[in-house]
């Protein structure tokens, strides 16, 4: 059987042809996507690419996903920073989406004006457990009903305010929708079922809005957002099948133009006697994503985070040059440094930079304590320090000259003890492009995506 | 005391688990729904569950000794948070040396905790006491 999938980008559209009987690809192709006019006519010029590089074929299933138009673009609002508000951001996250900010307490108007700039796709809307607290969810309600757009509502808190918050909604004349709590208990993380909304909605509703019906209707599987396909993907290779054997815990680092999304498969318990853990727990798959570290439409913050003048220690070379590369690819994103160029190594230092900062919001801050019976260590989050390897994917990575120095950014280094990130992981590149794909293919056929995984990401 | 709910949690350092567990299922059997922090909890911690669930009382527990320090500034913290009045008891071995608990309980009592509790004292006093305090 032959499997086609497409992965529509915001730059590119990447197509890859599978052949499940022989478990291997046939080929991949890339063309630019082409939202503004019709999705089709890019996919259908990395079709005949993809049909003169392996010859004529015929495809039996065509699975895709897309990031395209800004991907699902998501707030999330929650009551406590460290409870539910980090809840409801781990389960947008987690669905794929891409979380521009999250906000706690009842939102200001200032707040609510800037989720108007921000113009979300949806908004998941927690706050307080199950019979906690119900006011906070109760009064962001009312301020979302006064913002325009044309967002739906996924309420996910306190079950008891929860119709109460849906009428406001209704009445405001906003859609919204009704689902579990993310956290119904103190320190209780559900998080599946506004996952599972948020992706019925992405398909539901998204999928149109985004132009991408034409594409939608040549698929008989649906078009789900591309992380949560590079999830499927990071998944499967890390817990591998009930036949084959998978390759343990991982993290994945995908440093694209807008965001840094980071993902690990691991359960993360703390690693030694002496770590206690505290806050909420977190999901075996989880994912991250960072809006303002990017390498191109949010470059400014993201070298401000590192600094220019540590960019230019990295890349021995001197702070003028750094802030000439940084003028340049803001004034024009498509810039592209020349191989082996000055301005690589800048580039690069700048990826590594963002997978510093990515890892370090992803994993578990530690805390020393004093005990009466000596030093003890709090974890809030992940301990990765065991985590044995470390994926890099997406352009800026595969396309590096030194990906693996990118890549040491989410390594701790030994004298560093508040983060819990890996101590000596090994590196390995998705250098043809295929996480993605692969992750749509293990909704079908998971032994094949799996066989391949395993032998193209070395 | 049905749809009453109330924070447990031992404070700062303390390791002491088994007296939390003793507490926080008495409490349960006497129809309350506790939210149980376990040990090594911080202020912050006891502050943010009581927003979260909307707790009605928090109670701090401390056997190590060092309880004043812990519990100091607790009260001042919740006001900030806007759980206003909310009532605050505390209770184990607050303090180290042999100190009269009179003067322990009033050192207690200015630092804002509505409730003070001797070594010793019986799940069943406290018990009594929130059946009053929580009407």
């Amino acid at each position: 059987m032959i499997y086609l999938t497409a992965d529509i980008g915001s730059t590119y559209t990447k197509l890859v042809a599978i052949d499940s009987v022989g478990q291997k690809i046939l080929g991949t192709a890339a063309s630019f996507t082409t939202i503004e006019e019709d999705v089709a006519i890019g996919f259908n010029r990395g079709l005949k690419l993809l049909k003169e590089s392996v010859g004529e074929f015929k495809y039996d299933h065509f699975l895709c996903c897309s990031s395209a138009a800004g991907g699902l673009k998501m707030v999330a609002l929650g009551l406590v920073p460290s409870l539910t508000a980090k809840a409801a951001k781990m389960a947008a996250s987690s669905a794929g989406a891409k979380v521009i900010k999250s906000y706690s307490f009842e939102i200001t108007a200032q707040e609510s004006k800037e989720i108007e700039e921000i113009s979300p796709d949806l908004i998941l809307l927690s706050g307080g457990t199950d019979g906690g607290n119900s006011d906070v969810m109760v009064a962001n309600a009312k301020r979302l009903a006064a913002i325009d757009g044309s967002f739906v509502t996924i309420i996910a808190g306190n079950k008891c305010a929860a119709e109460e918050v849906e009428q406001i909604l209704r009445e405001a004349k906003k859609e919204s929708l009704i689902t579990e709590n993310v956290m119904p208990q103190f320190n209780k993380l559900n998080i599946e079922p506004a996952k599972e909304a948020i992706r019925e909605l992405f398909i539901e509703r998204i999928i149109e809005a985004k132009g991408l019906s034409k594409l939608s209707a040549m698929s008989n599987s649906d078009i789900i957002p591309t992380p949560l396909a590079v999830m499927q993907g990071c998944k499967l290779l890390s817990e591998g099948i009930e036949e084959i054997e998978g390759v343990g815990d991982l993290v994945a680092v995908d440093i694209g133009g807008a965001t840094t999304d980071l993902y690990s498969i691991a359960d993360g318990a703390p690693s030694a006697e002496n770590i206690i853990f505290r806050g909420i727990p977190e999901p075996k798959a989880k994912r991250s994503v960072e809006g303002d570290l990017g390498m191109r439409y949010s470059l400014t913050s993201l070298v401000e985070k590192c600094t220019i003048e540590w960019i230019a220690k990295e890349a021995e070379c001197t702070i003028e040059e750094v802030e000439q590369w940084v003028s340049d690819c803001v004034a024009n994103p498509s810039t592209t440094p020349g191989e082996n160029s000055t301005e690589a190594k800048i580039e690069e230092a700048i990826a590594k930079g963002a997978a510093k900062e990515a890892m370090e919001r992803h994993c578990g801050e530690i805390e020393p304590v004093y005990t009466p019976f000596g030093q003890m260590f709090l974890i809030n989050g992940k301990d990765l320090t065991q985590i044995p390897l470390v994926l890099g994917i997406g352009g800026v990575i595969v396309n590096s000259g030194r990906p693996h120095s990118i890549l040491s950014g989410v390594v701790g280094d030994k004298m560093e003890f508040n983060f819990a990130k890996p101590k000596a992981p090994r590196f390995a590149i998705d250098s043809s492009y295929i996480l993605a794909a692969m992750g749509l293919l293990s909704e079908h056929d998971p032994q094949c995506a799996l066989n391949i995984l395993k032998n193209h990401i070395k | 005391m049905n749809n009453k709910t109330v924070v447990t949690g031992v404070i700062g350092a303390d390791v002491h688990a088994v007296g939390n567990k003793i507490l926080t299922y008495a409490l349960e059997q006497a129809g309350l729904k506790v939210v149980n922090l376990g040990v090594m909890v911080s202020q912050q911690e006891f502050v943010e569950a009581a927003i979260e669930t909307k707790a009605d009382a928090i109670l701090v527990s401390s056997l190590y000794g060092h309880g004043e320090i812990d519990c100091n500034g607790l009260r001042e913290k919740c006001e900030e948070a806007g759980l206003k009045d909310i009532p605050l008891l505390v209770g184990g071995n607050l303090v180290v040396g042999k100190q009269e608990f009179e003067e322990v309980k009033e050192r207690f009592e200015a630092m804002g905790f509505t409730k003070v509790y001797p070594p010793g004292t019986q799940p069943e006093t406290t018990i009594e006491d929130l059946k009053t305090i929580l009407g």
